[in-house]
């Protein structure tokens, strides 16, 4: 409750004694104001939505404004979508196909780029970057055609080696891995930086001790390295979780058919997809913010039991 | 800790190149491709054994993606959007950053976990009200929709927060508020030039987000004037159902700008990210 406040615990020490009351008023605000454009940014367009789209779910709602009650019916008939249950599965899917390599990968790859004596490691930890600056469009409708059933460089390259074509956009299985193959392919390389900023924290000491007393590479990898991966590890899981629930712009690119639906059997669809197509091109604004809504659900249940889960698993003693 | 010897341990195995050499191919290939493609024809995208060296046809289709969509003034388009989303979260995000790490005021350490929860809070999903507000703001099919909810975020606040604490000393500070500058002088001369590279890589990691976003553009613009380059190549996409040569020259052209600005900035990008907020 101090408003005179000492100079030798703050960063920013009052201005000098001459000031007139005006002055000092605005020193009071000014902390204020230079935090006000996000908190009114993230209300308008943040918070406020997301509190309405509770509301609007309770609606039977249309683009023009009007309006009736339905109470939670969007919800009854949403579990009794099979479309839903369909676009949930692939969602869940999808996101697991997408995380699950692409953190390997990563784990790898930073490992490998931790070598002290690397040479041209600059270059490589650019290039490992060029996927995350190429847009999810462009990469969609080039990794479309390179996985394209009759022309595509995949196909072309299986069918050399004896195997039969495999029609990724087609088929459940195939277009779920053409898109996690985008999405692991755009966020490898970053989270490898990631790591390999957490690895660079480890002092070289430790390691030349552990190999001292004999530790080998992999030894070095689990008891070292691992451990003080930890926190990095546990946000890039959550942040995977929260971004790969998500998914959108791949499945709408993939299938130039029908895009809405990526597919005509919905192979592909997703839930933000699906929230799509109900809101934008079906123009059932209630039903949509119900998928919003359980979608939100999801992702906070998923991000949080990733949470809970990463925290607690500890690398084995020994 | 680095020995001047050469330890045995140290040295780096060629497999270790082969790896990290096909992880760089994996990285570089896809746009060498789409580059094979917007450089030949459909025709040649689709002939097997495929063609792997460009060919002489880029003008061409390039001209055929200008004339198509309006493809000039969608590349206008995306550099005033991510242009101002770049500028923008960089001096505002500083702005914040700067009071939450070196102004005293109540609320600082709530409001500043407030910001920091708010990363974790997936608003996307809330597109249908965030639609109905741009709408009720008569800002469908404009600009502005797509530049004012990006320009400051959660992430900024924090990184110029940990920026600001960690590069810049309190006596700096008191030294030019006894000089009799105000707050905001001591923000905008002071403090800002100090921590300018913090955030130019930050407007920077903006520019790139806002410049490759597509589902919030794809909601709120309607006409192919006000189109930004991700939502033209999907029109590409959608006009010439089969023309593989011109989608994939419109996603190369698209993808261009960002490619010759990676190659001057691309070091400071990899070392902002690696520098970056994640550690502890």
């Amino acid at each position: 409750m101090t408003t005179s406040i000492s100079a030798t615990e703050v960063g920013l020490p009052p201005a000098p004694p001459e000031e007139t009351a005006r002055r000092r008023f605005t020193e009071i605000v000014a902390p204020y104001a230079y935090i006000a454009p996000f908190f009114v940014l993230f209300a308008v367009f943040g918070l406020i939505p997301l509190l309405f789209t509770f509301y609007v779910a309770l609606f039977d709602w249309n683009p023009i404004g009007e309006h009736v009650f339905v109470g939670l019916d969007n919800f009854s008939r949403l579990a009794g979508d099979v479309r839903f249950w369909n676009a949930a599965r692939n969602t869940v899917s999808i996101w697991l196909l997408s995380t699950v390599p692409q953190l390997l990968i990563a784990l790898v790859l930073a490992h490998l780029l931790n070598h002290v004596r690397l040479r041209l490691a600059l270059f490589f930890r650019m290039t490992m970057l060029v996927p995350y600056i190429t847009s999810v469009a462009a990469t969609a409708i080039v990794f479309a055609q390179m996985f394209d059933r009759d022309y595509g460089l995949l196909n072309w390259l299986l069918g050399l080696m004896g195997f039969e074509h495999i029609d990724f956009t087609q088929s459940v299985v195939g277009s779920h891995v053409l898109i996690a193959v985008m999405v692991t392919w755009r966020w490898f390389g970053y989270t490898a930086l990631l790591y390999l900023a957490s690895l660079q924290a480890v002092p070289r000491a430790i390691y030349e001790a552990a190999a001292v007393d004999g530790a080998g590479g992999v030894r070095q990898f689990r008891h070292i390295s691992l451990p003080a991966l930890r926190p990095v590890i546990v946000f890039t899981i959550v942040t995977s979780t929260i971004g790969g629930l998500q998914i959108f712009t791949e499945a709408l690119l993939i299938n130039r058919g029908a895009p809405n639906t990526c597919g005509p059997i919905r192979q592909c669809q997703t839930l933000t997809l699906f929230l799509f197509e109900q809101g934008f091109t079906q123009f059932k604004f209630g039903y949509a913010a119900a998928i919003g809504v359980a979608l939100f659900v999801m992702v906070v249940a998923l991000a949080g039991l990733n949470y809970f889960l990463s925290t607690r698993i500890r690398p084995v003693k020994g | 800790m680095r020995t001047t010897r050469p330890r045995s341990g140290d040295r780096v195995r060629w497999w270790v190149y082969a790896l990290l050499a096909l992880a760089a191919f994996a990285c570089l290939f896809p746009l060498y491709w789409m580059f094979i493609v917007a450089t030949t024809d459909t025709a040649t995208a689709i002939k097997l054994p495929p063609e792997i060296v460009p060919g002489g046809n880029f003008f061409h289709l390039a001209g055929l993606v200008f004339s198509t969509v309006p493809f000039v003034r969608s590349i206008v388009n995306s550099l005033i959007v991510a242009g101002s989303i770049g500028v923008g979260q960089a001096v505002l995000c500083a702005l914040a950053g700067f009071a939450f790490a070196k102004m005293r005021f109540r609320g600082r350490n709530a409001l500043f976990l407030f910001v920091v929860l708010t990363m974790t809070v997936p608003t996307q999903l809330a597109i249908v009200p965030q639609y109905m507000i741009i709408s009720s703001l008569g800002w469908v099919d404009t600009l502005q929709a797509l530049i004012v909810p990006g320009l400051a975020n959660a992430f900024g606040i924090f990184w110029m927060r940990q920026h600001i604490a960690s590069a810049i000393s309190d006596e700096i500070l008191q030294a030019a508020r006894i000089d009799g500058a105000s707050t905001w002088q001591v923000f905008w001369r002071v403090a800002f030039p100090l921590v300018r590279p913090a955030a130019f890589v930050l407007g920077l990691l903006g520019f790139v987000t806002a410049w490759n976003d597509f589902l919030w553009p794809f909601v709120v613009l309607k006409s192919p004037e006000m189109y930004t380059v991700q939502i033209a190549i999907k029109a590409l996409q959608n006009s010439f159902n089969i023309d593989l040569g011109l989608a994939m020259s419109g996603s190369f052209l698209a993808t261009l700008p960002l490619l010759v600005l990676f190659v001057f900035v691309g070091r400071r990008m990899v070392a902002g990210i690696m520098n970056g907020a994640f550690k502890g």
